[in-house]
């Protein structure tokens, strides 16, 4: 009953809006292709099952592979920066620093470089879910109490065994909050890539809608693709709690 | 002052700075081997850094500190294992993974360290306890999972640095008498650090009592009060006397 309560408050405001949206487009008479009612994004999401199901099959291996890939390169990254203190004062700045360079600019150009299969994308969800990943283990890795690594120093600890038994451990909980972030951003980096230039996936399927005026098409791909980043973020909160139950029982 | 026997713990004229602020001075020290001994002061003496310089942790601005011989730092520090005031036991290990914890680091992989450290765990008292997670220990029970870890290290020298220091007055009495009683089966060469004239004197053979800021020793006396029933114990005219005296030098 708890459970319910706790959940209620989010669904009763997210049922009103909808309902508002609705009653707005039906009342005031808006053109559907100014602002589809939810009635007729929730048609087409019917209607276009196949096409929109396969659309999000191509968006969602792109997030997935761009997401691996960022958290294999994040996590080595971190564990060389915070390996070599050299190396963190030689690269870390920049690493913040590229952080300004919008991926949206580079994205057009990927394409010239890696053509319009799965590779450019890839790429751009890569470097969009890379950053976050990195800093939070980082992070994670330098938060530990010093004390920890003095007392395991008595207890016959190398520098391996104090990163396998004490640092690792102990960033997992921040590193999972970096991929919960990186989750986030995945959809909507995918999104630009196949925007910049692709023959499929939900970004093509939006692209395609906005030019022939279907706004309750652009409509569905938007509520398939949030339904995809939800389902990544949920993914790692899941994983999260199955791999480290002792995060929540301490403090 | 009597030399140290060989295998004990050696103190010359130590003394350590930090910038302006001098946290030690002059201190002279000499536990035999095997022996345990308690060094009181107040808050803020330096004791925890004197444990430090012992362990090899840190190096002393002045003096000369042995480690049964040893005087460099990387040989001190294999030679002694440190307990500090709270338990930093690790809560992604139950309670036997965390006692095991330094012969992993040793070497020889998780299981074998499990039951190379089960017996002893058992006989200080926690059998039963061995997969309890340490959110689930009582903070008594803690202290003592921390200690078997530190013997477990398989060092001679064990440095407990205000060990009971964040117990209540009830379990702490009964911590004392079972870390005598611990000491009295695992002989160790032993540094006591406390606040707590009592303690010392139940515990300890021998006290160095040791200034406010800048700490220097301005009284040894004898311990070894740890033998009978503690309420008579402290009511005997001889720890009555032996705590007026370390009250007294510690004013």
């Amino acid at each position: 009953m708890r459970h319910v309560r706790a959940h209620a408050a989010w669904i009763v405001v997210l049922v009103a809006l909808i309902a508002a949206w609705q009653a707005w487009v039906r009342l005031r008479g808006v053109p559907q292709y100014v602002l589809p009612a939810p009635t007729d994004v929730g048609r087409t999401l019917w209607d276009e099952r196949g096409p929109l199901a396969s659309a999000a099959g191509v968006t969602a291996r792109e997030m997935l592979a761009g997401f691996a890939v960022a958290l294999g390169f994040g996590l080595a990254a971190a564990v060389a920066l915070h390996a070599s203190p050299t190396l963190r004062r030689a690269v870390y700045p920049l690493l913040v620093a590229s952080q300004s360079v919008p991926v949206v600019a580079i994205a057009p150009i990927l394409v010239i470089y890696l053509g319009f299969g799965l590779a450019p994308k890839l790429v751009i969800v890569a470097l969009v879910c890379f950053f976050p990943v990195t800093v939070a283990a980082l992070d994670g890795f330098r938060s530990v109490d010093p004390e920890h690594v003095r007392v395991m120093r008595t207890l016959r600890a190398s520098r391996t065994a104090i990163f396998r038994r004490v640092e690792l451990p102990w960033a997992l909980p921040s590193i999972f909050t970096g991929m919960r972030v990186a989750a986030s951003y995945a959809a909507v980096a995918a999104l630009f890539a196949e925007y910049a230039g692709s023959g499929a996936g939900l970004g093509d399927a939006m692209r395609e809608g906005t030019a022939q005026y279907d706004a309750p098409l652009v409509g569905a791909a938007v509520v398939v693709l949030a339904a995809l980043a939800l389902a990544l973020f949920g993914a790692v909160t899941l994983i999260e709690r199955l791999t480290i139950p002792w995060a929540r029982r301490v403090e | 002052m009597v030399s140290a026997a060989p295998g004990g713990i050696e103190l010359s004229g130590v003394s350590r700075r930090f910038g302006d602020v001098v946290a030690l001075d002059d201190v002279s020290l000499n536990a035999a081997a095997g022996s345990v001994t308690g060094i009181v002061g107040p808050s803020g003496c330096g004791k925890s850094t004197l444990l430090e310089i012992v362990a090899g942790l840190e190096e002393p601005t002045g003096g000369t500190v042995a480690v049964e011989g040893a005087r460099a730092a990387p040989a001190r520090l294999e030679r002694c294992a440190l307990m500090p005031q709270s338990d930093l036991l690790l809560p992604w290990r139950d309670a036997l993974g965390n006692a095991s914890v330094a012969l992993e680091n040793a070497g020889g992989g998780r299981r074998r360290a499990r039951a190379e450290a089960a017996p002893l765990f058992a006989r200080l008292g926690l059998h039963g306890f061995e997969r309890r997670r340490t959110w689930e220990l009582s903070g008594g029970m803690r202290q003592r999972v921390a200690f078997a870890r530190t013997l477990l290290a398989g060092k001679d020298v064990l440095l407990l640095d205000e060990p009971f220091g964040a117990l209540d007055a009830i379990t702490r009495a009964e911590l004392q008498a079972w870390l005598r009683d611990a000491l009295r089966a695992e002989p160790r060469t032993t540094l006591l650090v406390t606040h707590d004239v009592e303690e010392a004197l139940l515990v300890c053979d021998r006290i160095a009592v040791l200034s406010a800021r800048p700490g220097r020793v301005v009284l040894e006396l004898d311990g070894g009060f740890g033998g009978g029933e503690r309420a008579e114990t402290i009511a005997s005219e001889p720890f009555l006397e032996a705590r007026g005296r370390a009250l007294e030098a510690l004013r």
